[in-house]
């Protein structure tokens, strides 16, 4: 079946390693932009101390934020690439439905954050909900 | 104590992140349908995309999605605020079918179920999450209302 969404050349492992490579770059960058903006603090409370030129040095000047631009951008490219090769009713979906999946587990485990049984089973309702509304 | 509550201002940034991401990437998509396709040896057509109504409107939705999604992780966790993005899916599936009158097949009305049940288990509980060590530093709602009173 999932072969119908590959093009004549590229190997299924190819795919999913296309796929995987997506989905890792993409976390990597949600992960790092978090962790930057937990770092920086509400960005609300710093707009109503220093107006919003002191919100934009707060953010641009964090090295973390741009690690994480970086990746979000690796991504994208890898997202382009994947769909060179890729059906976009097979890569669009399985992309963004992992990677809901992939932040919870990099979540809890980087940014320390309490993913409590509420949160990991809204993490695999909305996985499954994106894969059949992009699909 | 973590903070179960949002401010109004709160609920506002979470509703531009779902509905600019999906919105710009539409915009995005229908302008660059209408250039046509972009070949190597006319890279000036890519600039000149960026300018049309489409791309450029599309463009200025997603700096917006940006800006509002940079705002939410400054308060809550990445593991509230994506559902929150993908809530968007929804909002644009549910445009199509009322405004559009596009057909929507039982496949996405069973998605639009899973994800609106799924932000509602996040919805229901606070922002952001306590860390061990106390690391958690960010208050929203006492923040701001401490600001206020100040």
């Amino acid at each position: 079946m999932t072969m119908l969404f590959i093009a004549p050349g590229t190997g299924a492992w190819a795919a999913a390693g296309m796929i995987a490579t997506t989905v890792i770059l993409s976390t990597t960058g949600e992960v790092l932009t978090a962790a930057a903006m937990q770092k920086i603090g509400d960005l609300d409370v710093i707009r109503e101390r220093s107006g919003m030129k002191g919100a934009i040095k707060a953010v641009v000047t964090c090295p973390l934020f741009f690690a994480g631009v970086l990746f979000l951008a690796l991504a994208f490219f890898s997202l382009l690439f994947a769909l060179n090769h890729l059906d976009l009713s097979l890569v669009a979906p399985a992309a963004a439905s992992l990677t809901l999946v992939t932040n919870a587990v990099a979540g809890k485990i980087f940014l320390k954050e309490n993913v409590d049984r509420r949160r990991w089973a809204a993490a695999v309702f909305v996985c499954v909900g994106v894969y059949l509304l992009a699909h | 104590m973590p903070q179960h509550r949002l401010s109004p201002h709160q609920w506002l940034i979470l509703t531009v992140v779902a509905l600019c991401a999906p919105l710009g990437d539409t915009c995005l998509s229908r302008g660059m349908t209408h250039v046509g396709a972009i070949t190597l040896h006319d890279p000036g057509a890519l600039v000149r995309a960026v300018f049309t109504p489409w791309v450029g409107g599309g463009i200025a939705l997603l700096i917006c999605f940006f800006a509002s999604y940079l705002t939410a992780l400054s308060w809550a966790d990445l593991t509230f605020v994506l559902p929150a993005t993908a809530f968007g899916n929804v909002i644009v599936a549910l445009l199509a079918k009322f405004w559009l009158h596009e057909a929507i097949s039982w496949q996405r009305w069973a998605g639009i179920a899973l994800i609106t049940v799924g932000v509602g288990f996040v919805a229901q509980g606070p922002p952001r999450t306590e860390r061990p060590g106390g690391a958690n530093t960010a208050q929203p709602v006492e923040a701001a209302e401490e600001e206020h009173a100040r």
